[in-house]
């Protein structure tokens, strides 16, 4: 099957007075992909997606979601898309269930109250007001209110930030499912932990350009960034033999531990192997780290991406 | 047909949250109450003939109220950034504007009832006076100054700057247009400027349908000026609409506000050359007044 692309950006750009936030940000995702914007704060991630969602009128270039234009299309495209914005809130004396009912209002097409509240764990909390949620409450209710049109393409914009690491995870999970139900998801982070969960395919944004383009796998592969093997060995080595296996451009000895870095870990794993047999030692533990998104991050920009 | 249903959903959900908002309940429903019955301890030797006098200054308060009402609400709305959740929606800034004047239109109606109710069984007024010149006047007084506060709300840029500008103007309403101080008794070069305000009019139309049973032909030329304001200042607050709280108005927009005030203009200036309002004024004020201090104010 032909899958067409549900979202398309062209040579986007857009500038705040002497701000240029966007200097030609191009990208495009396929139906029902997971796809992450990753970069540090600042970098263009947000205004991108409020182009998208039509909330803001780029200077230059051109977008499209399910083939209609954000600023032209009307209903339309409201009807098509759902959204869990960033810097938003709900009244502080609405019910839950009244935001759901209410939002869930405006389509023609939209997901029973109950089943949201069912399935975004907040049944219990269904009669309480906004302003007496935890934070990630309002991120579960935010979660939902973006699919009360069962939409086809959904914008989740830094959908975790500031929560703390275990409803992180929960939130993790929510997309995850949303993953199955093959939504076309658009996601912005600068957790690179939660990029590499959950993307299919990731644009590493910084500076208004998308610096990298692919799968996670893609990108770790395509960087320089190298995989660390860390080898213990029952008998220590001394002769420096380790430094010229195949594959490993550094050797550093750490406590007990031998600290390969190789470019090419296959290769250097049979060359170890072999060579622990020549010299009658044994392996007592091997641990392989491969390269982070956010490895990556600092080899293509030379900065952690939290700076 | 869309836009409807989507305004009368916001309409009870905003109705709701007022609910739930003390200094709403406060400003819309307790302080015209309060004044009510302080206006009626105040003039308890005149009786029951000064009620229509004085329920009509406290209708015109209620009224008038509408000013603050959920105009603030949407700035806050619009602060917090709870607009632009919805404008990802397919609601539109009509239906966001509409559920405002509606909402504070229906949730003043109540007050109102009440107000007439304690006249009639607490303070023994002896007539409603012109229901309809009433109803008509009370929601036209709504429409008109919830759009104004609309604009206000449209033009400021934080809750702080709103409430500023809302304090001055609400006073100079609350203190020239006859609602607290009796026309006739201003100065008359304050007399002049009234006559420009809208809600002069409001307290001025409100009176002459409570105690002359003026009829909505009477009351033409009021009417058709707080009306034309409300369109006016209902189609303005549509233009000013912002979203986002980081868009600012332009300069130019803010001058477009001011054509709200063109009715009045009008009115006003006619009301002072050959107008009949101050006639009516010095007139309906006797009911609270004793004959010999009012040939003072006549001349």
């Amino acid at each position: 099957m032909l899958s067409e692309a549900a979202i398309e950006v062209s040579n986007l750009t857009k500038r705040y007075g002497d701000v240029e936030a966007l200097r030609g940000v191009s990208f495009s995702v396929n139906e029902g992909e997971v796809f992450g914007l990753l970069g540090p704060n600042g970098a263009g991630k947000t205004s991108t997606v409020e182009i998208l969602e039509g909330l803001r009128v780029p200077d230059g270039g051109s977008v499209s979601v399910c083939g209609l234009d954000p600023q032209k299309s009307g209903s339309e495209f409201k009807y098509a898309i759902g959204a869990a914005l960033q810097a938003t809130a709900l009244p502080d004396k609405m019910r839950v269930q009244e935001a759901l009912d209410l939002f869930g209002g405006f389509y023609p097409r939209r997901r029973g109250t109950q089943e949201l509240l069912k399935r975004f764990g907040l049944e219990e909390k269904r009669r309480a007001f906004y302003s007496q949620l935890s934070g990630g409450q309002k991120q579960r209710l935010a979660l939902a209110m973006a699919l009360v049109n069962d939409p086809r393409v959904v914008f989740l914009d830094e959908p975790t930030a500031g929560l703390d690491p275990q409803v992180r995870r929960e939130i993790y999970d929510i997309i995850v499912e949303l993953k199955k139900e093959k939504k076309t998801i658009l996601l912005t982070t600068h957790y690179i932990e939660e990029a590499e969960k959950l993307c299919d395919r990731v644009a590493i944004v910084d500076h208004g350009k998308v610096i990298a383009l692919g799968t996670p796998r893609e990108l770790k592969e395509r960087s320089g960034a190298v995989t660390r093997i860390a080898v213990r060995m029952a008998k220590p080595e001394t002769n420096g033999a380790l430094s010229k296996l195949e594959g490993v451009t550094e050797c550093r000895v750490e406590a007990e531990d031998y600290l390969l870095y190789s470019t090419r870990v296959p290769r250097t794993i049979v060359a170890l192997v072999k060579h622990l047999e020549e010299q009658n030692n044994e392996l007592v533990s091997l641990e392989i780290s491969t390269p982070s998104l956010e490895d990556i991050f600092l080899d293509l920009t030379g900065r952690r991406l939290r700076d | 047909m869309q836009a409807l249903r989507h305004t009368w959903a916001l309409t009870v959900s905003r109705m709701r949250l007022a609910m739930r908002n003390r200094a709403f309940l406060f400003f819309s429903l307790i302080m015209p109450l309060a004044f009510l019955f302080g206006y009626a301890e105040l003039f308890r030797r005149f009786g029951p003939d000064a009620m229509p006098y004085l329920l009509a200054m406290v209708l015109a308060l209620t009224v008038m109220g509408s000013f603050w009402g959920l105009s603030v609400q949407l700035v806050t709305f619009r602060e917090q950034g709870i607009l632009r959740r919805f404008r990802v929606t397919p609601v539109g800034s009509s239906a966001m504007l509409g559920s405002s004047l509606i909402s504070n239109y229906i949730l003043t109606l109540p007050t109102v009832a009440i107000e007439f109710y304690i006249s009639r069984s607490l303070f023994h007024m002896a007539s409603l006076g012109n229901v309809l010149s009433v109803f008509i006047l009370v929601t036209l007084g709504t429409v008109t100054f919830a759009s104004l506060g609309l604009i206000v709300a449209s033009v400021t840029n934080t809750m702080q700057e709103t409430q500023i500008i809302n304090q001055i103007i609400w006073f100079v309403f609350l203190f020239i247009s006859g609602a607290t101080i009796p026309f006739p008794m201003l100065p008359k070069m304050v007399q002049q400027v009234a006559v420009y305000l809208p809600a002069t009019y409001l307290v001025s139309g409100l009176q002459r349908a409570m105690i002359d049973h003026a009829n909505l032909l009477d009351l033409g030329s009021y009417l058709a000026s707080l009306g034309g304001c409300a369109l006016i200042a209902f189609i303005i607050s549509a233009q000013l609409f912002r979203w986002e709280p980081e868009t600012k108005v332009p300069r130019r927009a803010k001058l477009w506000a001011l054509a709200a005030v063109i009715p009045f203009l009008l009115l006003g200036a006619w009301e002072n050359f050959n107008g009949d309002l101050r006639r009516h004024a010095v007139r309906n004020l006797q009911l609270i007044r004793e004959p010999y201090s009012m040939e003072r104010i006549e001349h």
